[in-house]
């Protein structure tokens, strides 16, 4: 295919649009939203990269995926190519394209955002990676390279294991993941939603581990079933990545109220258990009528879009500073405007008031106003004296945040955590006990796909030169 | 997959599985349970582990057979699988050489407290238990418990066995009685009995332990689904629990938030 466009040529491209489902269709559904670029749409939205020098997007990508090199290949129509790319950098580049936050990361440093906008890395990285789990033959399927008699343990079978244990098995050593839950996938799997990710990409995920020899042992909870210790004796190497697991309580009155939900507890009875979306599930979910989604990063508007999806009527996002800063995607915010969600900001819940059988009848709120910026550059928000309001509801989802879950690190004095309970690991995901590696969510508290991603990518290489006696047993216990 | 090893039938619904389960059966301690899922698609149900043996590598469960998610694992016939079975969950129970301590048993909760009272007889002290139900049907393990207990006393609501009335009648005896006083009551069972029993013991401040059933999901903390109230603070069942100090338990709170799903239950069961 031609690609030898002029600058000019490729400034003339408008950004590609990508197609979804019909708000009002999809609210009725849990089909994933976005449709995906057709060909024609990639190549030329592959075409308005400039193929600048400064290569700031890969600057951008926490993981550093070749992003002008595998466009590149794609403007020329060479799929295969593109594939063979972007699989080399990115373990999951089917996930990624779908939950990164692009417009904060690559794409935020793409030199066409500075006058106009920015090349849709992520769509593009979306479409290649779904072309490749179409195409596995043209792509040329992995093997396990080598073999050897190391074995290598791996806790946790969300992004950061999955990564850890593909990266590994290729490299020889025989891989285990525990899982704690009945299921793969880590949050892929029982927190975010179909809609957005189709749990279809993590079983192909999984599938193709497990073609590479990578054995997965659901329902094995570390620090119960086996201990960290048995795990170091049995192993060669143990790579803990058990996320963060715990949700933080609202503590405030009536959390106890029927109709309370953690957005954990909600997210798994729907997405893990398919209470509310399956017929036939046993496991039963309140579908509210008014649902107030209190927080507004990706894990609010998830449970918001979701209560939608169960037929609330209106569904709400509390959230006390206002729509700017909004932690979430971009494109997850955009995505509930248009399935009719409410954005309710400047907005403190102070507690939540019930009716006299316990069931939650709605919020009591104090009216907020943005102060000055804080630490974190976003304006800080204050309450509006004497300022107060009641928003109804019948249901109430804390989406505030999670913390590291301590049923791991408690059973292990030794591992050093930090004061928020995070383990401490450094840049090549060394902890301070030899031989164990840890990444993800359980080092860097709740962040990242794709951060957690590139800690198992780390890992696995800092484990497969520990293995081979390339390093010292630990940098961080003689720190 | 996890092989039924045994099945057996102990009262109208009560079904005792020996189940293969060798690393759950070696980390094990008394108090704890396990979430049991029978198949794709089924509920996770958080189970006691009702006794265990390491050498067989075999845990035993008591389950009756109510609900739906129950029932498919009951019916798991001896040689046939069953999905999914994950734990030990929650912390052990709290042993400690009280003396006399008196365990209290209602229903299906007569088989949570069997491997406490065993726990509890093998750690030194003297049990008596005392166990109850609607009718003589009802009543399970008595011969189970007697080998571990200094005394077993049946209690029936109809008087068809044992001693006529609830289980609390004779736990109200012994405290007033100075030879049978126990220093330490453990009660499980239906939430308005333990409630019951927590009362009759807080006068004399005997330390009462109580095991919490909240709907639970995960069983790892995750989901917080499964708090509740303990001397003023959210405590999750799965981690910090199940077994509580019955004085501090806000009882109220735990019997509304058993109700939530009431109405979608009985439309499942009928
Ligand atoms: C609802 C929601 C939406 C999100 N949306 C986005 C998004 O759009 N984009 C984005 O980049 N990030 C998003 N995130 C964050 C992202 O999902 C996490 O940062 C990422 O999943 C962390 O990966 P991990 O592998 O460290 O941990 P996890 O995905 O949490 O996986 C850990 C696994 O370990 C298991 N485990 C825990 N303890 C044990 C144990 N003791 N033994 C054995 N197994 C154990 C757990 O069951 C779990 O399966 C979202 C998070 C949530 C909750
Ligand atoms: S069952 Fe989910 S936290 Fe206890």
């Amino acid at each position: 295919m031609n690609n030898s466009l002029s600058a000019k040529q490729r400034m003339a491209i408008p950004r590609a649009e990508m197609p979804t489902i019909d708000p009002k269709v999809r609210c009725g559904n849990f089909d994933e939203v976005n449709l995906g670029l057709s060909m024609v749409q990639a190549v030329k939205e592959a075409r308005r990269c400039l193929q600048c020098k400064g290569r700031d997007c890969v600057a951008g990508c926490p993981v550093q995926v070749s992003i002008p090199e595998f466009l590149n290949a794609l403007a020329a129509g060479d799929l295969p190519r593109a594939a063979q790319i972007l699989l080399n950098d990115s373990a999951l580049p089917a996930i990624c394209g779908r939950v990164c936050p692009q417009e904060t990361q690559c794409e935020a440093l793409c030199v066409r955002a500075k006058k106009g906008e920015a090349v849709a890395v992520g769509h593009l990285e979306r479409f290649v990676a779904d072309w490749a789990m179409a195409h596995p033959e043209q792509v040329g399927m992995e093997k396990a390279k080598f073999s050897s008699s190391k074995k290598v343990a791996i806790i946790g079978c969300g992004p950061a294991g999955l990564t850890a244990a593909g990266e590994l098995a290729r490299w020889g050593p025989e891989v285990t993941i525990f899982e704690a839950l009945h299921e793969t996938g880590g949050v892929l799997r029982y927190g975010i939603p179909e809609f957005r990710l189709p749990k279809a990409i993590i079983d192909a995920e999984v599938a193709r581990l497990k073609e590479l020899g990578v054995i997965i042992e659901c329902n094995v909870i570390i620090g119960r079933t086996l201990s960290l210790e048995q795990l170091r004796e049995q192993f060669d190497a143990v790579f803990i990545g058990n996320g963060a697991g715990l949700p933080v309580m609202l503590n405030m009155a009536g959390e106890n109220l029927k109709g309370v939900y953690s957005a954990n507890e909600y997210l798994t009875r729907v997405n893990l258990m398919g209470a509310g979306r399956d017929p036939s599930s046993p496991t039963p979910i309140i579908r509210g009528r008014q649902v107030a989604v209190i927080g507004a990063g990706n894990t609010a508007m998830d449970c918001v879009r979701t209560a939608r999806r169960l037929g609330a009527e209106r569904a709400m996002i509390v959230y006390r500073r206002s729509e700017a800063e909004m932690p979430a995607r971009q494109e997850e915010i955009e995505h509930a405007k248009e399935e009719g969600i409410e954005l309710v900001t400047l907005t403190q819940p102070l507690s939540i008031r019930g009716n006299e059988q316990n069931w939650v009848a709605g919020l009591h709120c104090q009216v907020m106003t943005l102060g000055d910026a804080d630490e974190s550059g976003r304006r800080r928000p204050t309450p509006v004296a004497g300022e107060t309001f009641e928003l109804a509801a019948d249901v109430v989802i804390n989406a505030l945040g999670t913390r590291p879950n301590p049923l791991l690190t408690a059973t292990q004095p030794d591992l050093l955590l930090d004061e928020w309970g995070n383990i401490c690991a450094d840049e090549n995901c060394v902890t301070s006990l030899p031989g164990v590696f840890a990444g993800g969510d359980i080092v860097r508290g709740g962040a990242t796909v794709i951060l957690a991603m590139g800690d198992g990518k780390k890992a696995a290489k800092a484990i497969d030169r520990y293995l081979w006696g390339l390093d010292q047993p630990s940098a961080m216990a003689s720190r | 997959m996890f092989k039924v090893i045994e099945n057996q039938l102990l009262a109208p619904h009560l079904h005792r599985l020996v189940i293969e389960a060798p690393r759950i059966a070696s980390a094990r301690q008394a108090g704890q349970f396990v979430i049991v899922r029978s198949g794709d698609g089924g509920e996770r149900i958080p189970l006691t582990i009702g006794d265990a043996n390491r050498s067989r590598g075999s845990i035993t469960l008591f389950i009756q057979a109510i609900g739906a998610g129950t029932r498919k694992i009951a019916e798991t016939e001896p040689g046939s699988y069953i999905q999914d079975i994950a734990g030990p969950w929650g912390q052990p129970t709290h042993l400690e050489k009280w003396g006399r301590v008196a365990c209290v048993g209602g229903g299906v909760g007569t088989a949570v407290l069997f491997p406490l009272v065993r726990a509890l007889h093998e750690a030194g002290n003297q049990v008596t238990s005392v166990i109850g139900g609607r009718s003589r049907d009802f009543i399970i393990l008595e011969e189970e418990l007697a080998r571990f207990s200094a005394k077993v006393v049946v209690a029936t609501e109809d008087g068809s066995y044992g001693r006529q009335g609830f289980v609390t009648l004779e736990l109200a005896e012994m405290l007033e009685d100075p030879l049978r006083c126990p220093d330490a009551v453990f009660a499980v069972g239906p939430v308005p009995m333990m409630k019951a029993v927590c009362e009759q013991t807080r006068p004399a401040g005997i330390p009462t332990i109580v095991s919490l059933n909240p709907i639970m999901i995960d069983g790892t903390g995750m989901c917080g689904g499964c708090r509740v109230q303990i001397g003023g603070q959210a405590k999750f069942a799965c981690v910090d629990g199940p077994e509580f100090d019955g004085h501090l338990v806000d009882f109220a709170s735990l019997i509304d938030r058993l109700s939530m799903y009431k109405d979608h239950e009985c439309r499942l069961v009928s």
